[in-house]
Order: structure tokens, then C-alpha cells, then sequence
């Protein structure tokens, strides 16, 4: 391997393309095609959207409440682009490919260089790599659950929730974060038996507006 | 076409737009100290809804089954920092088995 950071973009690549299995499997599960799963990896291409997206909808959940939440999900992605747009200085087809691989990790590698040119070097290769490895497990992951019969006799189940905890967890950084995401996780339960699914899940973004603007 | 098509579709156009969004519009736009702060904390509300909503519901009633196990075990794989794949495995594994053997 050439340098540091092509070896921490794609070792970040690999091990989050990994991940990419479990969303296959729980594609799968919540009763979307092959196909329908991995378009969800080829074009939405934001992991916490596309579980977003097979778990309202595998719940019985509207299209547009599951369109919805994965917005909601993804505007971070925004953010992000905000801080790469001036390290980037990227236009026309470029910028659309850029934009497309604007996700956590691509990021997150790009900011913890020290200057332009590896940022830019980091930002690519972990873009490009999980978009590879990402979409690659993503087809097996679906591949190996539609072989599968009965989900919970393989425990995919509890995988998926479990995925979700593996989401979840990095960003607990602190007592309100826990604390907001309990009272979320009873919000939801309160609201599953009186109104139609998927609401549950997207109403809890008045929590995180409440919280937000409490301190 | 049907919900699950439209679903696909239409999160996959949204997605696009927030990222070139950000991508294309002056930082002040966006970056506002309170808004920052919800922005924070809006992935940790929805996904724990999520999660609360994939281990309990069943349609619409609320069940304490396999699932909850396997989900149990996930929380003490990540409290000792275990890799992704073995939080995962872990879990399916506890549920399977009670699902399996009880």
C-alpha cells in the first residue's frame, strides 16, 4: 500500500462494506426483491436511509412516511457536503459523482488529514471503496437471506435491530444522547398499537427538535 | 407501480438532492448553531425508534419474544467494543437459538 491514508480509506471500506451484507439480508426480509435491494445500495447509497427504508416498509409502513424518514436521515449528508465542497472544488459530472459518494465515512477519513490534497485523496478512496464493497456484500447479503425461508430460524430477526444498535452506538457521546434515545425507543412502543407503521419511527423527530432546542 | 417501488425510488431521489444540496449552497444556508444541534440528534431518535419498533412490534402489538434476546446480547457485544460482524452474528445466533429450541 502507497501511503497512510490509502490504507486507512480502505480498511475503512472493506470493514463498512461489510455491513452491507446485513442490509442486504434485511432487504430481503422485509419482503423487497433482489433487485429492489440493491438498486437501494446502488442509488440511495446512506446505510441508516436504506434500513430506514426496508424497515418502515417491511413494517407495513406508507411509501411516503419511508421516503420521508430517509430524508430526514440523510440530510446529513448535506452537511458533509458542505465541508467538502471548498476542499473538493468540484463542477457539472464531477460534482454529481462526488456528491453521490458524500456519506459518513468518506468524510470522516477526508477530516482527519492534515492537508488539502490527501483530504481529497481520503475523501475518493473511501467514497469509491465503500461504494464497491458496500454494493458487492450488499448482493450477497440478499442473495444468502433469499435462500433463506423463515427469517427468524437464522435469527435475522434480531440481526437487523442489531445492525440498527451498531448505528446507533458511535453517536451515543453523551447522558442527553442516551436519555433522548430511551425516550425515543418509548415514544415508539407507546405509538406502535394506535397508529399506522412507520409513524412510530418518523414522529420521533419532534424529540430530537424538543431536545434540540431545550439547551 | 407498486409502494415498494415508489419507496425505492423516491428515497433514492431525496437522497441525491441532500447530498448535491450541500454540495451547491452557501454554508450560511445551512449552518446555524440550534439547527446543528437537532440535526445531532435527529439519526440517535429515529433509528433507536427503530430499533424499539423491529425488537417489540409485531403488526401492531408489542411482544417480548427471541428477538429481544438477540438484541440484548448486541448491546454487550458493542459495550465491549466488539467489530460490527460479531455484534451482528452474536445476536442472530441468541435469537435463532431460542427461536429453534423453545
Amino acid at each position: 500500500m502507497k501511503n497512510q491514508v490509502d490504507r486507512t480509506a480502505l480498511s475503512v471500506a472493506f470493514t463498512v462494506g461489510l455491513y452491507g451484507a446485513a442490509f442486504g439480508a434485511a432487504g430481503v426480509t422485509a419482503g423487497f426483491s433482489i433487485l429492489q435491494t440493491c438498486l437501494l445500495s446502488i442509488l440511495l447509497f446512506s446505510g441508516a436511509s436504506q434500513f430506514a427504508v426496508v424497515g418502515i416498509m417491511g413494517a407495513g409502513g406508507a411509501a411516503v412516511t419511508a421516503i420521508a424518514t430517509a430524508t430526514l436521515l440523510g440530510f446529513r449528508n448535506a452537511l458533509y457536503g458542505l465541508q467538502m465542497a471548498p476542499i473538493l472544488k468540484v463542477k457539472g459530472l464531477k460534482r454529481i459523482l462526488a456528491a453521490q459518494i458524500t456519506i459518513d465515512e468518506s468524510t470522516a477519513v477526508a477530516t482527519l488529514q492534515e492537508n488539502d490534497a490527501d483530504r481529497r485523496r481520503g475523501f475518493y478512496i473511501t467514497g469509491i471503496g465503500v461504494y464497491v464493497f458496500w454494493n458487492l456484500f450488499t448482493f450477497l447479503g440478499a442473495l444468502g437471506a433469499s435462500a433463506i425461508g423463515d427469517p427468524s430460524v437464522w435469527g435475522l430477526d434480531a440481526a437487523v435491530p442489531a445492525a440498527f444498535c451498531g448505528l446507533i452506538w458511535p453517536r451515543l457521546k453523551n447522558k442527553t444522547h442516551f436519555v433522548v434515545s430511551a425516550v425515543a425507543i418509548a415514544w415508539a412502543l407507546l405509538l406502535t398499537p394506535v397508529t399506522a407503521a412507520g409513524v412510530p419511527i418518523i414522529t420521533t423527530v419532534l424529540l430530537a427538535v424538543i431536545f434540540g432546542l431545550k439547551k | 407501480m407498486s409502494a415498494i417501488w415508489i419507496a425505492v425510488l423516491g428515497a433514492s431521489l431525496t437522497a441525491f438532492l441532500n447530498k448535491y444540496l450541500g454540495h451547491s449552497v452557501p454554508e450560511k444556508w445551512l449552518n446555524r448553531p440550534s439547527f446543528m444541534k437537532i440535526n445531532a440528534l435527529v439519526p440517535i431518535v429515529l433509528l433507536s425508534a427503530l430499533v424499539g419498533v423491529q425488537t417489540f412490534a409485531n403488526k401492531k402489538e408489542l411482544v417480548i419474544d427471541q428477538r429481544f434476546a438477540g438484541v440484548l446480547v448486541a448491546l454487550v457485544a458493542l459495550k465491549f467494543k466488539a467489530p460490527f460482524p460479531v455484534v451482528v452474528i452474536s445476536a442472530a445466533i441468541t435469537s435463532a437459538a431460542i427461536y429453534n429450541w423453545f
